[in-house]
């Protein structure tokens, strides 16, 4: 054995170690974010419900965050400057929405819980690093871009996953709530992508000796990372939404369940971030295609052969496309729209592992 | 001072819009009480199920086509759309025949059912077709009228304010000192400056912004359009054809007859092939020969000299790899496969040559174990009778004797022949189609060859020979050499195909990231005698920065209006309005949506 490969088998070694270690990392991620939810669960506030049904704390909540002052620099018409106070801008919520406002997020009003969840936060974050640079050492040790089987592609998908829910964070949104159902789908990402998917690392099949592969793979893989994000947020936002009408219903608001869902953020929020994460990536999702299209023509000579993968990729577009249009169509809007997403993301998957999987086709490259 | 306002404070929407031509309201995104203002966000069509018709044949047939050209068919035929590709995933397809023989072959009872609803070809069946061929009339139906009505929107002006700014989803009010005239110029002033179209009416402004999105939004229907042309131009004037040819042998000439298959398009038949050929010279293949990944390609190349027309006379050399084809007198020439073809001689039970050539045998793995048959119709028996012969077996690039057929590296460091011989009638006057590389022996017998495996066959290197027993015929390895398989293909629409996909993006990005938002400034003199700016801001129901946008207007007007120092924002943020205007009605109708603090 020569020292390159001799090299690239401690590279692929390394990968090994710094995705178990991320693992690890997550899982205690995972648990603080337990902890999180836990610890919040202890600070029931008494007017919770009072405040929700009335509508009248979001109006309020909106008029106090209008009011924030921001003082202005301004050139007056002299020359001059003058400060002033940037005027206060009252919003109100759109018709879809019910007026109950966002939940406190899942440690309440707990400190000790709040804690827990900077602490999740930061040990995502730790995982993170570690999984980003398991994936450069897989890509050192195959010297190409770490995606050509699916061991592969489901540690890079989650690592973008990941990435994308820490951006989000680091762009002041409000999202920590994903966070506990992102651990612990990463730790399903990884335990099986190790367990069952798992590859030492190979060289591609020239058909994959493209940069095609650099551009449709990674557009494929961070399309599906953000459709990922949106289907979390549907599928809270179908809860929240049961919640809410429970709520409007007359329904106390007690229970454990209930007490999950009061830390949400309302169901118009969770809808709103999951059409935004959609509409998002869709073009790119359109793109991702297009470009498969274009690579299979330089490949095979066909642009489309509806070969199972190409048939599953426009099945999901299609869903997709559905479901944009379904926000957009009276009576489809909201829940049926939801389930819409769900599907949608189904197939996402079903095309990924399935096809993968049980379906053999021209894109047969699983290495399972 | 209640005189700019118009009559109709019955909280009913007026109807001050502006000549919107002929577009009517649109019920879209109704947002409560904004009339006029509200509509036309979007050119999406109004989504009532209408009342069923009772106006004969006609009112029927318009009934139908507003159902039919209606977001909710145009949504359900998607979903169809969606649900009917999926059994063509499932089950093969014509385009691989092979596969539906033998899913035919082991579902005998089903396969007749499969073939009447033509699952064995979803994607040209003809409800297939019906779900789309609908889909896109609902959409021409769809785009049609909704370019009328944004170019209606074009030219109109931006809607005149509601009543009450307050009901907006975002709102901003203050007083100053400025006058009215002056605060709706500098109101202009910075909506222009903010790329808004802007209307003043009095002193009160509208403007309206980011048409783009609906521009894409129709940009994007219409390259679906392009998209269907692309494929059925694709469907009616391709042609493919594949071709295996070992190398250093006469090579391929561009003729149907010489194809191992050829299937051709409705506008491109066998008679408009180009003239062209080439040789394969022969397949380069390199193989990594250590660590983890021993034995997968690094490089697979064909390398041919061709010729364009029919003159041969002249050839270039070219190479052919994976992802890269070459593109020969206007037709391309793809690499799909590759494999061995052992080179043997047969000689007969008469000790004559009865064949001698390369025989491709096909690969069943990555380490390129084959499988083939030499099939020798024109042997001649010891008793002086015709008998054919065929030879049966595996090839092994890298083989071992003791290992089986099994070939551990794609290389040929090692090859050998894994054989069984048999005689009889191979079957080729039956008139039914053979597979060159598949054996039918059922009227064949076998030979009892000097087996040390075990098994009824002989493995033989290079230059070794099989006897068949009692001088009834040998076969010997000479050699082997390498084959490589091509599409050959010609295509239209690939370009159309292409614009209308970037278009296709292009519209699409415009379509979802684009907000499509209105802003209205009013400057009205209270009775005190100052002036009360009041902006109200207006955004799809998606949009979130439009309390941000009026927040940076209000800041950019604050210098030609700045608030009185008892008149700021900070004592009158939410109130001023009714305080100002003092209608009773206002303050009632606003508390009733707890719209505000
Ligand atoms: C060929 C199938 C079709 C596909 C793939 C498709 C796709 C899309 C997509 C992805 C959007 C999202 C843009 C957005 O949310 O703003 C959209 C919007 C829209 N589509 Fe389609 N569409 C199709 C057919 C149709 C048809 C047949 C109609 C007519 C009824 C239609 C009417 C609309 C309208 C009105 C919008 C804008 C909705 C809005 O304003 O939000 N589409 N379409």
């Amino acid at each position: 054995m020569n020292l390159a490969s001799a090299v690239n088998e401690n590279f692929a070694n390394y990968s090994n170690y710094l995705i178990r270690s991320a693992m690890f990392v997550y899982a205690l991620a995972f648990l603080a974010h337990l902890a999180e939810w836990v610890f919040g669960s202890r600070s029931r506030i008494a007017v919770q419900s009072a405040a929700l049904t009335a509508g009248q704390a979001a109006a309020q909540e909106a008029a106090d965050a209008g009011k924030a002052k921001v003082t202005v620099q301004v050139a007056t018409r002299g020359g001059g400057t003058t400060t002033l106070e940037r005027p206060a801008v009252v919003t109100r919520a759109s018709s879809s929405d019910r007026g109950i406002p966002d939940g406190p997020g899942a440690a309440g009003t707990s400190e000790r819980g709040d804690l827990y969840g900077r602490i999740a936060v930061s040990f995502t974050t730790l995982a993170w690093l570690l999984h980003v640079a398991g994936v450069v050492f897989r890509a050192a040790s195959v010297q190409r871009a770490p995606w050509g089987n699916m061991y592969e592609f489901s540690i890079t998908f989650g690592s973008v996953a990941v990435g994308a829910y820490l951006l989000l964070l680091a762009l002041k949104k409000n999202v920590r709530w994903i966070g506990l159902f992102l651990t612990t789908s990463v730790l399903l990402d990884l335990g099986l992508a190790l367990s069952v998917l798992y590859t030492s690392s190979e060289q591609l099949v020239p058909a994959l000796h493209s940069y095609w592969l650099w551009i449709h793979v990674s557009c494929a893989i961070i399309s599906g990372a953000v459709f990922y994000l949106a289907a979390v947020g549907t599928l809270l936002y179908l809860f929240r939404d049961h919640y809410e009408v429970a709520l409007a219903a007359g329904s106390s608001g007690n229970g454990r369940w209930a007490d999950v869902m009061r830390r949400l953020p309302s169901a118009a929020s969770l809808d709103k971030f999951a059409y935004r994460m959609n509409a998002l990536v869709f073009p790119l999702w359109t793109f991702t295609i297009i470009a498969g299209a274009i690579w299979a023509q330089a490949a095979w000579g066909h642009y489309w052969e509806w070969d199972p993968k190409e048939t599953w990729s426009f099945i999901t577009w299609v869903v997709y496309a559905g479901y944009l249009h379904a926000r957009a169509t009276a009576g489809w809007k909201g829940r049926k729209a939801a389930y819409l997403a769900l599907i949608a993301f189904t197939c996402f998957l079903w095309n990924y592992y399935g096809v993968n999987i049980f379906v053999t086709g021209k894109h047969s490259y699983a290495g399972v | 001072m209640s005189t700019t306002h118009t009559p109709g404070r019955d909280g009913k929407p007026t109807a001050e819009s502006p000549a919107s031509g002929a577009v009517p309201a649109q019920a879209a995104e109704p947002e409560d009480g904004l009339g006029a203002a509200g509509a036309q966000l979007s050119t999406a069509p109004a989504d009532t199920l209408d009342s069923l018709p009772g106006l004969g044949v006609l009112g029927w047939l318009r009934w139908l086509w507003r159902q039919l050209t209606s977001m909710r068919i145009a949504l359900i035929l998607l979903f169809l759309l969606s649900l009917a590709a999926i059994p063509g995933s499932l089950i093969p397809q014509h385009s691989d025949q092979l596969k539906v023989d033998d899913f035919k072959k082991a579902h005998p009872d089903i396969s007749p059912l499969y073939e009447r609803l033509g699952l064995f070809h979803v994607y040209s069946s003809p409800w297939f077709s019906a779900i789309y061929i609908l889909l896109f009339v609902s959409l021409a139906g769809c785009i049609v009228p909704r370019t009328w009505q944004f170019v209606g929107q074009l030219r109109a002006r931006p809607p005149a304010a509601p009543r009450h700014l307050t009901r907006l989803p975002a709102y901003s009010t203050w007083q100053t000192d400025a006058s009215p005239e002056e605060v709706a110029e500098a109101a202009r002033r910075v909506l222009r400056g903010r790329r808004f179209r802007t209307h003043l009416n009095g002193t009160s402004v509208a403007g309206e912004k980011g048409y783009l999105r609906e521009a894409g939004n129709l940009l994007f229907h219409v390259a679906l359009f392009g998209l269907l042309i692309s494929f059925a131009l694709t469907s009616l004037e391709a042609a493919s054809g594949g071709k295996l040819v070992v190398g250093g042998d006469d090579g391929f000439v561009n003729n149907p007859a010489l194809y191992d298959d050829f299937s051709g398009g409705t506008l491109y038949g066998a008679d408009d092939l180009k003239p062209f050929g080439f040789t394969l010279d022969n397949f380069d293949a390199k193989y990594a020969t250590s660590g983890p990944e021993r034995g997968t390609a690094l490089k697979f190349q064909a390398n041919i000299h061709y010729w364009t027309g029919t003159d041969s006379s002249h050839t270039t050399k070219g190479a052919i790899s994976v992802n890269h084809p070459l593109s020969i007198g206007g037709e391309k020439v793809y690499l799909i496969s590759h494999g061995y073809a052992p080179v043997v001689t047969v000689r007969d039970g008469q000790g004559n040559i009865a064949y001698r050539g390369p025989v491709p045998f096909i690969p069943q793995d990555t380490d390129l174990t084959s499988t083939g048959v030499v099939k020798v119709p024109d042997a001649i028996g010891k008793d002086g009778k015709p008998d054919q012969l065929a030879f049966q077996g595996y090839f092994t690039p890298t083989g071992s004797t003791d290992r089986g057929p099994v070939s551990t590296f794609p290389a040929l460091d090692q090859p050998l022949l894994w054989l069984t011989a048999y005689h009889g009638d191979l079957g080729l006057d039956s008139g039914i189609p053979q597979n060159v590389y598949q054996l039918d022996a059922t009227h064949m017998k076998q030979f009892k060859l000097n087996t040390t495996t075990g098994v009824n066959g002989e493995v033989i290197k290079v230059g070794q020979r099989i006897d068949l027993p009692d001088g009834q015929g040998s076969l010997t390895f000479d050699g082997v050499r390498t084959w490589a398989s091509f599409t050959i293909s010609h295509q239209a629409g690939n370009e159309s195909a292409l614009i209308s996909g970037v278009c296709a993006i292009l519209g699409l990005a415009l379509s979802l990231f684009v907000q499509r938002r209105r802003i209205w400034v009013r400057a009205l003199r209270g009775p005190d005698g100052t002036t009360l700016v009041e902006l109200g801001g207006l955004g799809r129901s998606e949009s979130v920065r439009i309390a941000d946008e009026i927040g940076d207007v209000a800041v950019q007007l604050l210098p030609d209006a700045p608030p009185r120092p008892d008149g700021g924002p900070d004592d009158r943020p939410a109130t001023a309005p009714e305080s100002a205007d003092t209608p009773a009605e206002t303050a009632r109708t606003t508390d009733d949506e707890g719209a505000r603090a």
